[in-house]
């Protein structure tokens, strides 16, 4: 009977491992930028790139950041999500818009909705670089001094929209 | 008829050759030397997209993108540790091929080595255990060897 349970007992901790295993997402890395300043930036809005929008133009206010794209197809996943958000006012969601075109990304904001505050063009992608960008969609939530407190990366569901999102969001604004 | 043939494949070669645009070969940075150590840096880097593959081995466009950053950096005068430190900063030790040792990442390290200690334990124990049992019940007491003596010492067809 004993010889059996040792490697019972070694089947058992290798599914418990290959379970966890299963659970993870390997595309979710941890960000370092969690807790750290938001990087800083200036760049052309979208509707209009004339004028600037600069992460200074934020401080004292909780807002998001999402990093979207008209050639993103998650991106149109999380897209009603947002429109939702946007139009409950809880918080202000800022559009980087990530390697786009702007004529595409205008009439995509057309197509599907804009739940932007404003969006901002970052053509070549070096914001994105230093947001550590790495799959479109991305969303950050940003205090009011301007850190960094939580990373999304993938599409923003209902779930986490609901279970973290608006929670921080909350307790950040006090 | 054979002669034409070659002189068709060679001028379909050619055609092939000019219509394909050098779209990798494009050296971004002109100096060789410069050229050779970004791509030493980009060798170190994991690429996020396509997470088992280096910087400099992914197509991916982001993969591109941090390319031609570290050209610019090197090119700029950055030192490589400072280069890695951009990276660091940005994705997380997580792009590092060769993370440093810390307490996240003790278990990365050290993990291997433990197993490794472990299953040599356990094998010693299991030949020690198995010697052990193997003298109690595989050793002949004298009834035993004076029986076996016996046998072999009586001619073969004999009955003992």
């Amino acid at each position: 009977m004993k010889r059996f349970l040792v490697p019972l007992g070694i089947f058992v901790v290798l599914v418990g491992f290959l379970a966890a295993g299963l659970q993870l997402n390997p595309r979710e890395v941890p960000s370092p930028l969690i807790d750290k300043p938001a990087p800083p930036f200036t760049l052309p809005q979208l509707a209009d790139p004339q004028r600037g929008f600069s992460h200074k133009d934020m401080l004292g206010q909780v807002w998001m950041l999402n990093v979207w794209a008209s050639w993103c197809v998650s991106c149109r996943e999380e897209h009603p999500v947002l429109v939702e958000l946007a139009r409950s006012k809880v918080v202000p969601v800022y559009g980087l818009n990530y390697k786009d075109k702007r004529a595409e990304a205008l009439a995509w904001l057309k197509q599907f909705g804009d739940p932007y505050a404003l969006s901002v063009i970052d053509a070549d992608g070096r914001i994105g670089i230093d947001y550590g960008v790495y799959g479109v969609p991305e969303t950050y939530v940003i205090d009011k001094q301007g850190v960094i407190r939580y990373k999304r990366i993938g599409p923003v569901t209902r779930e986490v929209l609901e279970a973290k999102i608006l929670p921080l969001v909350r307790k950040l604004q006090g | 008829m054979r002669r034409a043939a070659a002189l068709l494949l060679a001028a379909c070669l050619a055609a092939w050759f000019a219509a394909v645009p050098a779209k990798e070969a494009v050296p971004a940075a002109a100096d060789p030397a410069l050229e050779q150590r970004a791509m030493q840096l980009a060798e170190e880097l994991r690429c996020l997209v396509c997470q088992n593959q280096s910087i400099a081995d992914s197509h991916a466009e982001l993969a591109i993108d941090l390319k031609q950053q570290i050209r610019e950096q090197v090119k700029a005068g950055k030192s490589d540790g400072q280069v890695i430190e951009f990276m660091v900063q940005r994705y997380g030790d997580f792009v590092l091929y060769r993370p440093p040792f810390k307490t996240t990442t003790a278990i990365l390290w050290i993990g291997p080595f433990v197993l490794l200690l472990a299953a040599v334990a356990a094998l010693f124990a299991y030949l020690a255990r198995r010697r052990r049992r193997s003298g109690v019940e595989g050793a002949l007491n004298e009834d035993e060897s004076a029986r076996a003596a016996a046998l072999l010492a009586a001619e073969p067809g004999d009955k003992p």
